[in-house]
């Protein structure tokens, strides 16, 4: 089919999607200032409570609870951010550091897992393959808490949980990770390429890892950021497996400290839990800021196919 | 891309291709498939054990096989639960996909000004955790306190408090909708990057108006992904739970235990330790997910073609 | 050193007759215990101690799973002092989120700390299940005198101690005296209608302020049919009753509050959360009906009241009575799947009798120890949160006033997590209070059943 070319081709030179805008018809670029004040409304909606956060950032503790929500009162930012980062010895830092570790090892291991898998059900023929799929995205169907207990329980007989691994092991599996890269490598590794490969004397992973991993890039970038995002907002899984402090991820650390002031007792530091969840957010925004480039172009492949 | 140098000593390609293949692509598989049998399959399969099982504070583990399952249909409990996420589903997901498709279609028409804003900030709440987002949108909701007193106060009016009774679903529809309809928005609009262009000139040519060329290019192009987004909406809204956990304190009596079947089976386990019957719950939600997203899918495939 | 060697030769001599009078006055009033008339006996103290400060000398390793601030300076005290212990001290989730990890630990046989915070409503479960160990066997039972009734009573089971006190919550009324002074309220009320009658001057006079909040609390409706002489729970062993709608002191509270329910009054903010700081900040929430612990809490969270604030003694049903509840506390309990019981011991002791409880008084923890209750010290001390007010003996006095009688449900964790479902919905206009006391009732029996208590 046309598209299928045409699109093979794009992805195969990395042509960035701005030249296929430039193939569209001149005169529908006339601009409309009606859709783009529509549109501003939805971009206030989204932006406003990220707003907020930012905003609240800034106050100390006790500002919070005596001004606007969304305007100013005194400038108490960087107290805040070196309060987090101080507060009960510096626990932050260390959640910061256990979240790099689960997403780095997790969702990198993620991806890996998924572009092979992803790679292997597009480009092969196997017994049980359609099984496979099938048993995977049946698997997604299936709340999270059916698998919450029973997986505690399996892992705490093997001595597993309060570790890292309780964190990484089910994060390694990405149902939608392995859609997508299914999706994307069935187009942008046309089996031309790998015939020739083939024959060449070349064996199968040796064609994978040399020919068909760079065709791959943009949709390995898409995954690898779909899942460092799951990876990094992790809270029900730390939740069930975890009890030392000391691996918790950030969204449990905050949740903790929220969760202090609400009980007898407790320190109350609603100032902290929102820097802290600003913080938080800041490195997976400017991720994706940095990266789109990769990720719309491999979005773009993948969405074809249904 | 420069060809691998000649294995001599590897045998020709004389061996039938397709052999080769059946077992090169489990080898291709094997290591998700491994860890995918451990952290999926093992506690789905533990699970239907628990739930065949009963363990009572006084009185140990029984065998005791449907009943469980029995149980779970006479439970009004769930049916409230499941009640509310069906309603839930039908409300929520139609809205926010529409609001999704008509920004894809707008950021895709070219006809905005500063397009690359409006799609990455739309697509940022995505990037924020359901803790976080919940947070601010809790604040947000305040009537004693928070925004909406803000504007009672500055308006003179008295809006409705979103946390009450019969507003807090739709407050939850609100928060889900803002962490989602970006990253839905995305998916279709990166379908609609990839339609031919010469379908545009060949458009362009026949003078055919901005809402013919959506009707007729743009929708069959969408479908594929519009399907696609619907299931994951639809599985994300039959296991909903973050938004109502993380709300229950401001609105305990509101937020019920059993709000929704995930956070029945959670409150099941974790509040009353009764793991069992919370497995039963959680299968058979598993199940009518499935369900419902295989129907779905059946349905809009059929008029792919 | 000196003092605890002395004590121990006097204990260690006395332990057994101790013991049996414990069992026999422990049966006849129960404070927040369970199962007081079963026939269990008392184990005598196997470990003196002796054994203990060995153990203490040899050291170890131990995990506390705890969520009290002042504990931290207990823990670094106790190491200082013994050097060849080592603390783990874990914050492993705020009551329910702890026990709910407790429970979890012990169910996998793994994970399960040395040392778990247990409240004393939460105890009975652990009792229940025997997921938490005999401390008569350490001879606990000879600390009979150290702690107040409540508290003490609130730790015993089958004629076992299964914890320590560690604070206590007698009940008191926390009120912002200027706030009251701005709404003509020269005296803080002393009786439950006088107090409805403030509640509603106050509401009138200004719609967006209250005395008090509720949105429906567990804790905070049981302790107050406590006080109200309701006895809704009766446990002994695995049998267990479930009363609310026959109980007449759950009548009295039930049609009292319902007034305040009715006339909106009461702010539709949950206790411990940021609407919540913030109405007491602004002077919308002017008063607080809640355990003696709660200045620590006022004075990190609502600076702004610094001065404005009194403590008076809780309102009472006749004028001229002389009747308190409790209101959470909790205590320190050696889990049985730890590894060294006896080092865990010597820590709740340490903790909750010796030096460490005077450190966490000094820390601004409410005490559950005589010693401390009683000290002239600690009753003089002047608060200048509370205006310079000596509020601990006002305190004092509502913990000697504690009513007895009262018992937990063996399983009241359960229990106070459908108090919302059921009693709460009285809050938003679904029903009374008696209505929703009366479906809290049916769903506390129908676990009760399935999981196989008999049920009176």
């Amino acid at each position: 089919m046309t598209s299928q070319t045409m699109k093979s081709s794009r992805v195969r030179t990395a042509t960035p999607p701005l030249r296929a805008k430039a193939r569209r018809a001149p005169h529908l670029r006339r601009k409309s200032v009606t859709l783009t004040v529509l549109c501003s409304v939805m971009a206030a909606y989204t932006l406003l409570p990220l707003a907020w956060l930012a905003i609240n950032a800034t106050k100390t503790q006790q500002n919070l609870f005596t001004s606007f929500g969304l305007w100013f009162k005194g400038f108490g930012f960087f107290s805040n951010v070196g309060s987090t980062f101080s507060y009960e010895n510096g626990i932050f830092g260390r959640w910061l550091l256990n979240t790099l570790l689960y997403v780095v090892v997790g969702a990198g291991g993620a991806t890996m897992l998924a572009t092979l898998a992803g790679y292997g059900l597009a480009k092969f023929d196997f017994v049980g393959k359609k099984a496979v799929f099938a048993v995977v995205i049946g698997a997604v169907a299936v709340p999270a808490t059916a698998l919450a207990v029973p997986t505690f329980l399996m892992f705490s007989k093997m001595g597993l949980t309060d570790t890292p691994w309780a964190i990484i092991l089910p994060s390694l599996i990405s149902p939608f990770g392995l859609y997508l890269m299914w999706t994307f490598s069935s187009e942008a590794v046309p089996a031309e390429i790998m015939e020739s490969a083939r024959m060449d004397g070349a064996g199968e992973f040796r064609t994978f890892f040399s020919v068909s991993l760079p065709l791959l890039a943009p949709g390995i970038v898409t995954v690898l950021l779909f899942n460092v995002v799951t990876t990094w907002n992790n809270y029900f899984l730390p939740l069930i497996m975890l009890k030392d402090q000391n691996w918790y991820p950030l969204t449990l650390g905050l949740s903790t400290w929220n969760d202090q002031a609400h009980t007898a007792g407790g320190d109350v530091v609603f100032n902290l839990v929102i820097t802290g969840a600003l913080i938080t957010i800041i490195p997976l925004i400017a991720a994706f800021l940095l990266l789109q480039r990769y990720w719309q172009s491999g979005l773009s492949a993948g969405s074809v196919k249904g | 891309m420069a060809s691998p140098p000649l294995d001599l000593a590897r045998p020709g390609p004389r061996r039938p291709a397709r052999r080769r293949r059946s077992l090169v692509g489990w080898r291709f598989v094997s290591p998700f498939m491994a860890l995918f049998a451990l952290v999926f399959l093992a506690p789905i399969g533990y699970s239907i054990y628990l739930s065949m099982y009963k363990t009572k504070l006084i009185g140990g583990t029984q065998f005791v096989g449907l009943q469980n399952y029995g149980d779970a249909i006479h439970d009004s409990q769930f049916w409230t639960s499941f009640a509310r996420v069906a309603l839930f589903l039908v409300v929520q997901v139609p809205i926010m996909l529409g609001l999704a498709l008509l920004l894809a279609l707008a950021i895709d028409s070219g006809r905005l000004y500063g397009a690359a804003f409006f799609r990455i900030s739309v697509f940022l709440p995505y990037a924020v955790p359901a803790v976080v987002a919940t947070l601010m949108w809790s604040f947000m909701y305040g009537t004693q306190f928070g925004l909406v007193r803000d504007i009672d106060k500055h308006l003179g009016v008295t809006l409705p408090d979103p946390l009450s009774p019969h507003l807090i679903l739709a407050s939850i529809g609100n928060i889900v909708t803002w962490e989602w309809v970006g990253y839905n928005m995305l998916i279709l609009y990166s379908a609609l990057r990839v339609v031919n262009p010469s379908l545009y000139e060949a458009a362009a040519i026949e003078g055919a108006g901005q809402f013919r060329i959506i009707w007729a290019i743009k929708l069959p192009a969408l479908r594929p992904a519009l399907v696609i987004a619907t299931i994951f909406s639809i599985i994300g809204s039959f296991q909903l739970f973050n938004e109502p956990s993380i709300l229950k304190h401001l609105a305990p009596n509101a937020i019920t235990t059993y709000y929704t079947p995930n956070y029945y089976a959670y409150s099941l386990s974790f509040e009353g330790q009764q793991f069992n019957y919370s497995a039963t719950i959680a299968i058979v939600m598993g199940v009518a997910t499935m369900i419902v997203a295989y129907a779905v899918q059946l349905r809009g495939m059929r008029k792919a073609v | 050193m000196t003092i605890t060697r002395r004590r121990g030769v006097l204990l260690g001599a006395t332990a057994l007759a101790v013991a049996l009078a414990a069992t026999a006055c422990g049966s006849s009033s129960s404070s927040g215990g369970s199962g007081k008339t079963s026939s269990g006996s008392a184990q005598s103290a196997t470990v003196s101690d002796a054994d203990l400060q060995a153990a203490l000398t040899a050291g170890g390793n131990l995990t506390v799973w705890a969520w009290e601030p002042t504990l931290k300076k207990v823990v670094a005290d106790f190491q200082t002092k013994y050097p060849n212990v080592h603390i783990n001290l874990v914050n492993a989730g705020t009551g329910n989120d702890e026990y709910k990890a407790l429970q979890n630990a012990v169910q996998a046989g793994k994970g399960v700390p040395d040392v778990a915070h247990i409240e004393y409503y939460a105890l009975p479960q652990f009792e229940l299940t025997k997921s938490v160990a005999n401390l008569d066997q350490f001879g606990a039972a000879s600390l009979k005198g150290t702690f107040t009734t409540g508290p003490w009573n609130a730790v015993q089971a089958d004629g076992g101690v299964y914890g320590l006190p560690m604070d206590s919550g007698p009940m008191a009324l926390f009120y912002n005296q200027t706030v009251f002074n701005k709404y003509g309220i020269t005296t803080p009320p002393a009786t439950w209608d006088e107090y409805i009658a403030d509640a509603k001057k106050i509401h009138t006079a200004d719609p967006t302020a209250y005395i008090t909040n509720d949105t429906g609390d567990a804790g905070f409706t049981t302790s107050m049919i406590w006080q109200a002489g309701g006895k809704p729970y009766s446990v002994s062993g695995t049998n267990v009753g479930v009363n609310f709608a026959g109980d007449a002191g759950t009548a009295k509270y039930a049609t009292a509050w319902q007034q305040l329910i009715d006339g909106k009054d009461l702010a539709p903010v949950s206790s411990w959360s940021d609407a919540w700081y913030q109405g007491m900040a602004s002077g919308k929430i002017a008063s607080l009906v809640i355990g003696a612990w709660m200045p620590a809490s006022l004075e990190s969270g609502v600076k702004t009241g610094t001065g404005q604030w009194r403590v008076a003694p809780m309102p009472q049903w006749n004028a001229g009575d002389k009747v308190t509840s409790e209101n959470g506390g909790s205590s320190l309990a050696v889990m049985k799947a730890g590894t060294n019981q006896k080092l865990a011991y010597a820590f709740l002791k340490y903790a909750t009798v010796d030096e460490g409880a005077q450190t966490r008084v000094d820390n601004g923890a409410f005490p559950a120890t005589v010693k401390q209750l009683q000290s002239p010290d600690f009753l003089n001390k002047t608060d200048p949160y509370f205006g310079d007010q000596k509020i601990n003996q006002v305190l004092a006095q509502s913990a000697a006033e504690v009513a007895p009688g009262w018992s937990y449900l063996p399983f009241q964790v359960y229990a106070n997590s459908v108090f919302n479902d059921t009693a709460g919905k009285a809050y938003i206009g679904s029903g009374s209070l008696a209505d929703g006391l009366k479906a809290w009732q049916d769903a506390s029996v129908k676990y009760a059943k399935d999981q196989g208590f008999t049920v009176k």
